[in-house]
């Protein structure tokens, strides 16, 4: 289900490509992932992961694997604990005093859920973009700058910032307004501008936690042509709340719900045609037809 | 049972248009306040003047109220309100703002409950207690035998000016926390989900994007560091001298205000006029002040 | 697949985290915001300690019902105990009136016009006006002009001044907590402003305007600077009528001593600072339970 709708915009050929850059704190280099060949190579393995907040528990056993190069959609019905999954991904919840999760997360085969990785190495490697456009209130070139800079980067700033702006679909729109604040831009370019300061810290995988709820759908469509592009060196993770943007953006679909206690847990994996079109769970296909959520 | 139409084009109750008027005239006190400030200041100043030469007032370097041959140069007045105000924000910039970034990024809910009343009761101190404290602990127990007795009295400005530091610290902590904690979650997250350590997100996005409420913040305390009184005038002494060694007694334009009040000075005498021009200066000093923090908000204001 | 297929440059050379270094600056400066912290209550201690220590032996019944006296010993606070209570009464009962309805002019009368800007704007920046201006004040208009002389009256309306900018910020405060929804409902069942205001706003913001008013009444009483130009400074013997004669407050009274040399002096003004820190901690703990009180039935 390719849904490229327009021609990706040029890219600048001194580009760097999207590969590990550092390891975490804590490992050694030979724990790298293994090239295993035939089948996908996943990127991010969930093992039976369980999220709490104090004695809640917000998300049951699940077992996710995300394939390099590839859009992987989380839907759901609302509180079902798909940003709740995201946001334990790349350690974010350690955030939250009250929150505990268990099981493995693995990314290129490293436990990174483990009390002695550190959750900032691994947020560098793994990048998140927000349901609410979040710019920093500095200027557009700041906003990308601000990443390469506290990571120690030791290229040319310049050119990383125009490099990432130009590869988030930005640079045509910005690059009269580089020193103008961030936070002045529209909606969907305030959201692009957040993929740019992203992608600048070159992560692996870039997880978005309904990217589009708050943009029109000019902006949604806009921003679904960048992911279709970004997904060639990156791999993704959308949460969305648009079944739609799932059937048209992603190439595999899991569907959550939660049962009586609110616990949420993944009920179907599948080829994101599957799960539209062949469902093969009751519950998937209420939800997919609209029946359910 | 029939009901009464009510007239839709029912005239607005005379009582209601009284009440509108007491309450305007409630909210004009203020502008009668200030007017009546500004008149009695500009009044009493402008007799002053007619003894003594603005000229001398506003360039001479030394004040001499109390003792022959009088010297009316408010040079060391200001000098030395701006020593003790100095020292103060060189106290209360730094542990405010640190103390704000605890309350607003470190402290758990529960912490933060129990420690930002606790600062809060400071600035609620009378300022004669503070005073007192100055005089019978920080100089005798402090300064003293960390200075040496031969470097530093009881009366100094460093004395005072710690301790009118220590008042407008929970200024400064109060204001800029609330600043601070009014940057969104999601800026804080954008910055954490780059790799960004708690410091880097308190440094480089929430203290730039809370600047506006603490640079206010800052100016008001240091307002406030200027018009505070008691503290002073019980503790920097009253030797107008223009220098700006902390180890020093000075005089401050409040102390002096408070010192001529005090004294059995005849209201009609040039030393009672004078209080007023001091005065005078005192408020624009203040106002100037005032006025640029509310164009500090302006200015930097940041609108999530 | 090779992760680094469009690069010429391994990534890993070009981002130097440097993590331990970011990590162990971040420590420090935690360490220095505890300290920071800690200095503050540090102070607060050492003054409590030092008041304590100092005016504890000399707080006895004699000095609560005594006058003041040229000899410690001898001396008490009760004029300038009553003194204070009277100013404070003086204040409340002035300020609760004109303050809560200035605020409620400004935030529920108020159009946007420049009066009623400037009106604001006033009011934020008397706010900031020193302490000793106001007795500057008070001595032109209420003694002299007014000429009610060197009283309690003088020097209780000289604060009311003083606070009634801080009073009126926070009762805005308090107004504009309330939600829409409140005005709306009082609207829609045909009250007029008054009666909006009245039954449902100004009830519902109590709790805040309350609170506001003690706090005030407490910064009030604590304050000296104003009243040394109103004639505080008196040596009064006797029980202070509020209309007529001399009469001093505690935190003069305190000033007075703390300015004599002698270590019994300071003993009795430490004595004092205990009374009025006692003072100021009935009144906060009165704000807290009012407040309790009052909020007991809004919930939103
Ligand atoms: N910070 C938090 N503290 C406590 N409970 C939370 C927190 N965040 C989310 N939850 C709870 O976890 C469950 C899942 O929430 P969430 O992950 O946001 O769901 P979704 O993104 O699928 O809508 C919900 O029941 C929600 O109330
Ligand atoms: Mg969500």
């Amino acid at each position: 289900m390719n849904t490229q709708l327009s021609e990706a915009p040029a890219r600048d050929p001194s580009t760097d490509g999207g590969g590990p850059a550092i390891r975490l704190a804590g490992m050694a280099r030979d724990h790298a992932a293994p090239e295993t060949l035939g089948e996908p190579e996943y990127v991010v393995e969930l093992k039976d992961v369980s999220c709490y907040y104090g004695a809640f528990r917000a998300v049951r056993n699940v077992d996710i694997k995300v394939a390099r190069n590839s859009i992987t959609a989380l839907i759901g019905p609302s509180g079902c604990g798909k940003s709740t999954l995201l946001r334990t991904i790349n350690r974010m919840n350690d955030l939250v005093p009250s929150y505990r999760s268990e099981g493995s997360i693995l990314l290129d085969g490293q436990d990174l859920s483990s009390k002695s990785v550190d959750p900032v190495a691994v947020r560098r490697r793994v990048g998140m973009v927000f349901q609410k456009p979040n710019p920093f209130p500095k200027t557009v070139w700041e906003n990308v700058a601000f990443g390469p800079k506290i990571n120690g980067y030791k290229g040319d700033l310049h050119e990383l910032v125009e490099t990432s702006l130009r590869r988030a679909a930005l640079w045509d729109d910005v690059k009269d307004k580089l020193q103008q604040s961030g936070m002045a831009l529209s909606g969907g370019q305030q959201q692009r501008l957040c993929i740019a300061r992203t992608i600048a810290v070159n992560p692996e995988v870039i997880l978005m936690d309904e990217p589009c709820s708050a943009l029109d759908p000019r902006s949604t469509l806009q921003i679904e042509e960048l992911m279709a592009e970004l997904k060639k060196e990156y791999t993704i993770v959308i949460v969305t709340h648009n079944m739609q943007q799932a059937a048209r953006a992603s190439d595999t679909t899991v569907f959550m719900t939660m049962g009586e206690d609110r616990a949420g847990f993944v009920v179907e994996t599948a080829p994101t045609v599957d799960i539209f079109t062949n469902p093969k769970n009751q519950l998937t296909e209420d939800y997919v037809s609209g029946r359910f959520g | 049972m029939t009901s009464v139409p009510v007239p839709l084009t029912r005239r607005r109750p005379r009582s209601e248009r009284v009440i509108e008027t007491l309450l305007f005239l409630s909210a004009a006190l203020g502008v009668l306040t200030t007017a009546g400030i500004v008149l009695v200041l500009v009044f009493q100043t402008l007799e002053f003047f007619q003894v003594v030469s603005p000229v001398e007032f506003f360039t001479g370097t030394r004040w001499s109220a109390g003792i022959r041959p009088y010297a009316w140069g408010v040079l060391p007045l200001v000098s030395g309100t701006i020593l003790v105000a100095t020292i103060a924000m060189i106290v209360a910039v730094p542990v405010g703002l640190l103390a704000a970034v605890l309350l607003s990024d470190y402290a758990s809910p529960r912490v933060r409950a129990t420690v930002k009343p606790l600062l809060e009761t400071i600035a609620g101190i009378p300022t004669i207690v503070l005073g007192f404290f100055a005089v019978n602990f920080l100089a005798p127990q402090v300064l003293i035998p960390i200075l040496g007795k031969q470097n530093i009295g009881t009366f100094s400005a460093l004395s005072g000016g710690i301790i009118v530091g220590l008042l407008v610290t929970p200024l400064i902590a109060s204001i800029s926390d609330d600043a601070m904690r009014a940057v969104p979650r999601g800026m804080r997250e954008g910055a954490y989900a780059m790799g960004a350590t708690k410091f880097e997100v308190i440094r480089k996005v929430v203290f730039p994007a809370a600047i506006s409420g603490i640079m206010a913040s800052i100016i008001l305390a240091a307002s406030r560091a200027i018009g505070e009184t008691m503290i002073v005038s019980l503790a920097v002494g009253d030797k107008p001298q223009l220098t700006f060694d902390p180890t020093e007694s000075v005089q401050t334009m409040t102390a002096f205000i408070a010192q001529i009040a005090i004294g059995e000075t005849a209201q009609g005498s040039v030393q009672f006029k004078a209080l007023f021009a001091v005065a005078a200066t005192l408020l624009v000093f203040t106002l100037v002040l005032n006025l640029l923090s509310g164009w500090v908000v302006r200015r930097f204001r940041t609108e999530y | 697949m090779s992760l680094t297929s469009t690069s010429a440059v391994d990534p890993a050379v070009r981002f130097e985290p440097a993590l331990m270094r970011r990590k162990l600056s971040g420590t420090v400066f935690y360490g220095l915001c505890v300290m920071a912290v800690g200095i503050l209550l540090l102070a607060l201690v050492m003054l409590l300690a030092d008041v304590l220590v100092r005016g504890l032996p000399w707080l006895d019944w004699d000095f609560m019902t005594g006058g003041p006296s040229r000899r410690p010993a001898n001396a008490g606070i009760l004029p300038a105990l009553v003194g204070s209570l009277m100013v404070g009464i003086i204040v409340g009962v002035v300020t609760f009136p004109v303050g809560i309805a200035a605020a409620i002019y400004l935030n529920e009368y108020a159009s946007d016009s420049w009066v009623n800007r400037v009106l604001q704007t006033n009011i934020s920046n008397l706010a900031g006006v020193p302490s000793i201006i106001y007795g500057i004040l008070g001595l032109a208009v209420f003694v002299r002009l007014m000429e009610l002389g060197s009283t309690i009256l003088s020097a209780g309306l000289t604060l009311t001044l003083l606070i009634l900018p801080v009073v009126i910020i926070a009762s805005i405060e308090a107004l504009r907590a309330v939600p829409n929804a409140q005005r709306e409902g009082a609207y829609a069942l045909g009250a007029t402003r008054w009666q909006m205001v009245r039954g449902s706003v100004l009830p519902a913001a109590s709790p805040g305007i309350m609170t506001g008013i003690i706090l005030a009444m407490a910064r009030a009483i604590g304050e000296a600077a104003p009243l040394i130009l109103i004639g505080a400074f008196a040596f009064v013997t006797f029980l202070p009528n509020p209309f007529t004669g001399s009469y001093t407050v505690l935190p003069i009274q305190i000033y007075d001593w703390a300015r004599r040399p002698q270590d019994d002096f300071a003993g009795i003004a430490a004595a004092a600072i205990i009374v009025i820190l006692v003072l100021m901690l009935v009144l906060n703990a009165l704000a807290l339970i009012l407040r309790a009180r009052l909020s007991r039935h809004i919930q939103w």
